[in-house]
């Protein structure tokens, strides 16, 4: 049995002359936590619906729980996914939609009770799909996904319309899961919430991976940054100026500066201001948290 | 196939699609079977575009299923929206790839589907004919029609040949309303060009040249719901109406089995 969960390379897909995603490798260890980011096509989804079996790769392969996404019946009855939202009909209701889908994978029939006290639904099963908020829509997709008791669960935006509870709420669900051995793939725009409960990370942009691993040794190879505040706002130019004139490149953003260097440069930084006669009411040596690697790495901000 | 079939059935079962169907079935069936006695004497007519169905005709054998085979493609049609709706709505709701995530066998998701649709075509085509024959006894007093022959041997013959074929026909239309849904991927376009060219465009198509009649598919799924007619034998009916829903099933289920579910 492998032990990895995905296994995907060189994972070509064209629509057209357009590389929704190209040459994409990665792995994802079983039993882990990964995190799937991106900007906004990416090719997140892509890349899910491919491992779910719902389009197929126009180069390159995958494996699923050791099985090729060409034959998603071997592995699928292992999976729970959730996909670009919960998707359901109106006219029924939450327990009903979960009791088609427990049906359909010959899953027990009690469960669905259970997933829905487990996600929060408690009292409101018997409702209407359509009644339903976009929390609690996203609530009854979680509990869809969690039906098989997945060896891999998938999850596309969980925390899409939850309140802070609620996102605390599945990130407490999310760690539970991994702790009893279950690997958990999902992809969020919340990165804060991506660097607090995951180990692993696959980042995409515009349809290539940028980086694949553990998000330790993603931080861990970053620059350091150390970031400054004045008493006196004009002179935060001033400091830029100072660093660098020292060789470390600065740049003033929401009233800090944020100078590349490593942490024990601050005290030469802290002497030099002094000596200009600048007081500092900050000096923060810090590595970039995953946000503003992210955002480094992608492009963006 | 088991199991698509009886979560299909959870679906179908709603009470504001059973109901609803169910209740347009048999509003259809009272109408139409009321008509042919009620109207028996009226000189527009009883039967379909302005026909007249005698006492001579409704005392035969098969007088009791004259309405209930009246009502066949109007069942046909209720069926064929049915299940374009159903179908398209797959699409629309996204709840496709939440099946597809379940079962992965494209086909295998797609025949429990006309397991179910097949069952709920028995049942709204039995409902149907119980209620129109249910009428036609209630009314042939009135009517001056002898019911002598309807429950004989050759009586329940021929209510089993009408089922038989009511069904097949509904069946068929059925069929048509799944290709339409699994080709256009949205409800209200499969059902509006399924009816429209059904009720209206073959309409206009026979009356410039009536010959067309004889090879137009929804013609030829209403004559099988009618055991034949003069203009239009059963067998060929049955063959060509077959041909087109085969050829239809083939290319709809080809691209849904290889199509990419991006929505």
């Amino acid at each position: 049995m492998s032990t990895l969960a995905i296994e995907v390379h060189g994972l070509t897909k064209k629509y057209k002359n357009l590389a929704a995603l190209s040459k994409a490798t990665f792995s994802v260890p079983q039993g882990s936590i990964c995190g799937f980011v991106g900007p906004n096509g990416a090719g997140k989804t892509t890349t899910i619906r491919m491992l779910l079996g719902l389009i197929s790769p126009s180069e390159g392969s995958a494996k699923v729980l050791g099985f090729s996404v060409t034959e998603p019946e071997k592995y699928l009855s292992h999976v729970g996914a959730m996909i670009e939202g919960p998707a359901f009909y109106p006219a029924l209701s939450g327990a009903e939609n979960l009791r088609v889908l427990a049906t359909l994978g010959d899953f027990p029939q009690d469960r669905v009770d259970q997933l829905i006290d487990l996600v929060g639904l408690k009292g409101r099963g018997k409702d209407k799909y359509k009644t339903y908020s976009l929390g609690m829509k996203q609530r009854l997709g979680i509990a869809a996904a969690l039906l098989p008791n997945p060896k891999l669960l998938i999850l596309d935006e969980p925390t899409n319309g939850l309140d802070p509870e609620g996102i605390q709420e599945i990130r407490d669900l999310i760690k539970k899961l991994a702790s009893e051995g279950t690997t958990v793939f999902v992809s969020s725009h919340l990165l804060s919430e991506i660097e607090i409960i995951s180990e692993y990370l696959v980042m995409l942009r515009k349809g290539e991976v940028v980086f694949a691993g553990p998000i330790e040794e993603l931080l861990l190879n970053q620059k350091p940054t150390i970031i400054v505040r004045t008493e006196r706002p004009e002179d935060l130019e001033k400091i830029a100026e100072i660093a660098r004139a020292a060789g470390h490149p600065a740049v003033i953003r929401h009233g800090e500066a944020h100078i590349e260097g490593p942490h024990e440069w601050a005290a030469t930084l802290n002497r030099a201001a002094f000596d200009a006669g600048i007081v500092l009411s900050l000096l923060n040596p810090t590595l970039p948290n995953l946000e503003e690697t992210f955002f480094e790495m992608t492009g963006g901000l | 196939m088991f199991k698509v079939f009886f979560a299909e059935w959870r679906k179908l079962r709603r009470p504001t699609l059973f109901l609803g169907t169910f209740g347009a079935a048999l509003a259809f069936t009272a109408l139409i079977t009321s008509v042919t006695f009620l109207l028996i004497d009226s000189e527009m007519g009883n039967g379909d575009r302005g026909t007249t169905i005698g006492r001579e005709t409704l005392v035969l054998a098969n007088g009791s299923v004259f309405g209930f085979q009246s009502v066949g493609g109007l069942l046909g049609i209720i069926a064929l929206c049915v299940f374009a709706a159903q179908t398209a709505q797959e699409y629309t709701y996204g709840t496709l790839r939440n099946l597809l995530v379940r079962q992965p066998r494209r086909l295998v998701l797609m025949f429990g589907k006309f397991a179910a649709m097949k069952t709920f075509a028995l049942l709204l085509i039995l409902s149907s004919a119980i209620f129109s024959i249910g009428i036609s006894v209630a009314l042939s007093g009135g009517a001056e029609v002898s019911t002598a022959q309807w429950f004989t041997s050759d009586g329940w013959s021929e209510i089993g040949k009408a089922l038989l074929n009511v069904y097949i026909s509904v069946v068929l239309f059925a069929l048509i309303g799944i290709i339409l849904g699994l080709l256009l991927r949205s409800p209200i376009s499969s059902i509006s060009i399924g009816v429209i060219w059904i009720l209206i465009v073959e309409s206009i198509i026979g009356l410039v040249k009536p010959s067309t009649l004889d090879w137009l598919p929804g013609n030829q799924l209403s004559t099988i719901a009618m055991g034949g007619s003069p203009d239009l034998s059963y067998t060929h009916a049955l063959t060509l109406g077959s041909i087109y829903v085969a050829v239809g099933l083939v290319i709809s289920l080809t691209l849904f089995a290889r199509r990419d579910v991006a929505n």
